[in-house]
């Protein structure tokens, strides 16, 4: 049976899809790889996160606040399809800021994001140690105040995924792991999709397979031009409750584990350990709350983020293979609502570059200068 | 529940489980000394507050903390009995004094 969609990737962009469209009654099949596979999905630290997002691109700004606000609505509809509690928090969030150096990089980045009009800089805004304190009282005497926002958040990373899965399944959603795709052939405006496991026949084809889709853009004119980001997360003990809101780098989860992250290294494909960045991140992590200074850290681990040239998300359709689409970025979590409610219906619809002119790899089409 | 080899031929040491003195082995964990002496309940979830004993035995699954001489949420089964060691179960999870500025 031919499917309306196929979607090659079952991550958290991929489930988010397949999810939405389900919702519009279309028959999809989800193509996925096996525990092998880079599963960005699996490695990130659950942040819903609004303010830094979009400083150079005001849609991406605007983007992401509307998935944050649509982010409660995804959370009661999973949780009544499946059961499973996402432990979805949105008290707002603050970015510590630690010398007066990265106060005013952060302050000029919120002059930056305001200056770019639309939604400006979603209501982030500067605040004093005074005021950081107020909100986080665990704060370290080197913080000299943070950006504040009022949309910011996180959830359970894991349990979303999870539920997407579950909830998909007991929609009908065709979800095949195993079956990495190798190429994807047009065929009369419409697609053969070979796996690994054989050919699988749709209407549409959305690549959704994060760092994968490079080796598949082109089979149906499409130019996807990102690479791998590598980010380092630690996790402590499970402790009482202490950390009420995000912070940014630093997050305690329902269950009372603390979370740190937020490295950045360009290594390729390698998702080994690095010492010396997990030191640094421990480190800052202390040096923002020096009451964890005795905690212990029980899990550590690296992952790949899937990054464009500018890191904005890249969603496109094929001009010359209408149907083929792209959607990618590194914030699968803080774009899910966005992605399953207002995305996944356009992928059935005609006009999806104009609506999503802003984001398409066009704008990476920058000749050389000679 | 459980019960030792009969063939062991290691001195003994003895440490308290939540201030009751305890035979143990030279050599065992805290775990298999506790399971030895009959314990079963060596913590409760901090999440739903249901008791908790070790599952893996191999330092996996973080179900056989304890706390040890006043330090929380050590892995039973890794840690190894040493003479006079207090052990109590560990009930919920370790508060930090923010005002402290440490743990209190």
């Amino acid at each position: 049976m031919r499917a309306d969609v196929a979607i090659v990737g079952g991550g958290l962009v991929g489930s988010a899809l397949a999810y939405g469209l389900s919702r519009e009654g279309a028959r999809v099949v989800v193509l996925d790889e096996g525990d092998d596979a880079y599963r960005a999905s699996r490695g990130n630290f659950g942040l819903v996160w609004v303010q830094s997002k979009g400083d150079g691109m005001a849609e991406y700004a605007a983007w992401s606040r509307n998935s944050a606000g649509l982010w409660p609505g995804l959370e009661a509809a999973l949780t009544e399809e499946t059961g499973i509690d996402l432990g979805l928090r949105q008290p707002g969030g603050i970015e510590p800021c630690i010398g007066e150096a990265e106060y005013r990089d952060y302050a000029a980045q919120i002059a930056r994001m305001e200056a770019q009009g639309g939604v400006g800089a979603n209501d982030a805004r500067m605040i004093d140690a005074d005021e950081a304190r107020r909100l986080v009282p665990a704060l370290g005497p080197e913080v000299v105040g943070a950006r504040y926002s009022p949309h910011d958040g996180h959830v359970n990373p894991l349990h979303l995924l999870r539920a997407l899965h579950t909830a998909n399944a007991a929609r009908g959603v065709d979800y095949r792991p195993h079956h990495r795709v190798i190429s994807i052939e047009p065929d009369n405006g419409s697609f053969v999709v070979q796996t690994e496991r054989g050919p699988v026949s749709a209407g549409r084809v959305v690549l959704a397979a994060g760092l994968g889709n490079g080796a598949l853009d082109k089979d149906v004119a499409l130019t996807v031009p990102t690479a791998p980001e590598r980010g380092h997360i630690l996790v402590t003990e499970r402790l009482a409750p202490f950390l009420d809101i995000p912070v940014g780098r630093v997050r305690q989860t329902e269950e009372g584990s603390v979370m740190f992250g937020a490295s950045a290294e360009d290594v390729g494909f390698d998702t080994g350990l690095n010492p010396a960045i997990f030191a640094d991140i421990a480190d800052r992590a202390r040096r923002v709350f020096p009451v964890l200074a005795n905690t212990r850290i029980v899990r550590l681990w690296s992952a790949l983020r899937i990054m464009s040239p500018d890191g904005f998300p890249i969603y496109e359709e094929s001009v010359e293979h209408p149907g083929a689409f792209v959607v990618t970025c590194h914030s699968g979590v803080t774009l899910a609502a966005a992605h399953a409610i207002d995305l996944a219906p356009q992928l059935l619809q005609p006009g999806f570059n104009q609506s999503f002119q802003a984001f398409s790899a066009r704008r990476f089409d920058v000749q050389a200068a000679a | 529940m459980f019960k030792r080899l009969p063939n062991l031929k290691r001195e003994t040491v003895t440490l308290s489980f939540e201030g009751e003195a305890i035979e143990a082995l030279v050599g065992d964990s805290i775990a298999a000394a506790l399971l030895a002496a009959g314990v079963e309940s060596f913590r409760n979830s901090p999440v739903s507050g249901a008791s908790r004993a070790p599952h893996c035995l191999m330092g996996a699954c973080f179900e056989c903390l304890v706390e040890v001489d006043g330090i929380a949420n050590r892995q039973a089964c890794l840690t190894t009995v040493e003479p006079g060691m207090a052990v109590r179960r560990q009930v919920g999870a370790p508060v930090l004094d923010i005002s402290a500025g440490g743990r209190s």
